[in-house]
């Protein structure tokens, strides 16, 4: 019921706008809950986009992640 | 594009699996709860458990919106169908079970229930057919409640009315925090209901409860480091709240969605599946949308409900007291072809996700 699917806005028009899950299947969402333009990765749930996604953020998280595994045991034992 | 970075790394997870090893503690045993289906069904689908140390413990708290739906609001639902009305819902919803009956039973005598993708569809049924009279049985978490509030802020027509059935994430995690023998010490928080209500919405946890929070995408590498976030608070002996899900989540979160929220919605007390009474845990439309209250309009309210069939343990189950393979039901007379109880018919149910994942 939360699940929600990314996609890539095509067009935008007033309220909706057509976005792309990927394999060019396109599917008309309502995009009046977020600021969108033409590009812009949204979170889709149920039909309505409920947030847009960062890419910078989206590549911050995985360097996060190497820098965690790359971090060498400072952990005394406990 | 999203799909291309390595949030499926298996070389990434295989080595945060062993850090998440040499982090756990060697004796006590500890216990992470989440509140999402779609974190069950990433966990369960990824066979995550087994990457864990036996001391490390994840369990599914009351994430499943339609799991948490009372009996009696399934049975308001089935009063409209029987009275004529054209019900629309998710497909999730179709079978979740009421006092007597589920909507899908109400449909097999003749009743007129549609299953939709969005609320958009029911507001573009009733404009097709206005002779008859449609109501949205509007169930889901703050992730889907925004989407609701929006159709009724633009005046739906007038032959579709709303049955309100939301839930809020924050209240169900209180709840779980005073269930005495629980003994959770952190939470994992759903990705896509922070979206909307922002990582502000759960400062408490820490602050009050001292209860290390992270909030997690649906990766199964979100889910694994959001793992070792929260083991890596208890290591340190702190309670922070963090966000693993960055590219989707602000402080804030989505200001636009909670807006349409609190204009078209009062926080009220509501009822959970076997729960009990939750203060602030659902949404009411308020008195200026009245006219969209299908129980408003239709004189209909049912307060009491048959929330368990006999023996169903579903209510231990959304609180993760006990694993569905601990109900005496699960898989001898509750399968996903015939459930029982409600965490067995929805796809985010706990029941239903481990029947899925053990055949």
């Amino acid at each position: 019921m939360c699940l929600a699917i990314p996609a890539k806005v095509v067009k935008v028009q007033n309220s909706k706008a057509q976005v792309d899950f990927g394999e060019g299947v396109l599917r008309e969402v309502d995009v009046s809950l977020v600021d969108v333009k033409v590009g812009d990765y949204v979170l889709v749930h149920a039909g309505y986009a409920i947030q847009v996604l960062s890419r910078e953020e989206a590549e911050e998280t995985l360097r996060l992640w190497r820098e965690i595994l790359e971090v060498e045991s400072t952990l005394g034992p406990k | 594009m999203f799909e291309q970075l390595k949030f499926r790394d298996q070389n990434l997870a295989s080595r945060i699996a062993a850090k998440i090893q040499e982090i756990a503690p060697k004796n006590d045993v500890v216990k992470i709860c989440h509140v999402c289906g779609t974190h069950e069904w990433t966990i369960t689908h990824y066979g995550l458990r087994s990457l864990l140390p036996p001391t490390v413990e994840v369990i599914a708290g009351p994430g499943c919106p339609v799991c948490v739906t009372p009996a009696s609001e399934v049975d308001e639902a089935v009063v409209l169908a029987i009275k004529g009305v054209v019900v629309t819902c998710f497909g999730d919803v179709l079978r979740v079970p009421g006092s007597e009956q589920s909507l899908l039973d109400a449909k097999a005598k003749g009743a007129d229930v549609r299953v939709v993708y969005s609320v958009l569809d029911a507001v573009r049924m009733a404009e097709k057919e206005p002779s008859k009279e449609f109501v949205f049985f509007a169930i889901g978490f703050e992730t889907t409640a925004p989407s609701t509030a929006i159709e009724i802020l633009r005046k739906p027509p007038k032959n579709l009315s709303f049955l309100v059935s939301h839930r809020l994430i924050p209240p169900a995690m209180e709840l779980l925090l005073g269930i005495g023998d629980l003994h959770i010490d952190g939470f994992i928080a759903p990705g896509h209901v922070s979206t909307v209500i922002g990582l502000k919405a759960y400062e408490i946890f820490p602050k009050a409860y001292r209860m290390p929070t992270v909030v997690a995408g649906f990766e199964p590498l979100d889910v694994l480091f959001a793992i070792y976030m929260v083991l890596k608070q208890l290591r340190e002996g702190v309670a922070r709240l963090e966000n693993e899900y960055v590219r989707a989540v602000s402080w804030e979160g989505n200001t636009k969605a909670q807006e349409a929220m609190y204009k078209a919605f009062d926080i009220v007390d509501g009822e959970w599946r076997g729960l009990g009474k939750l203060p602030s845990s659902a949404f009411r439309l308020k008195d200026e949308h009245a006219a969209f209250d299908a129980r408003e309009k239709f004189r209909v309210r049912i307060t009491r409900g048959r929330d368990l069939p006999p023996g169903c343990q579903c209510h231990l189950v959304m609180i993760g007291k006990i694993r569905p393979t601990e109900c005496p039901l699960f898989m001898k007379i509750c399968t996903p072809q015939k459930p029982v109880g409600a965490c067995m018919v929805s796809m985010e149910g706990t029941c239903r996700i481990w029947a899925k994942s053990i055949r």
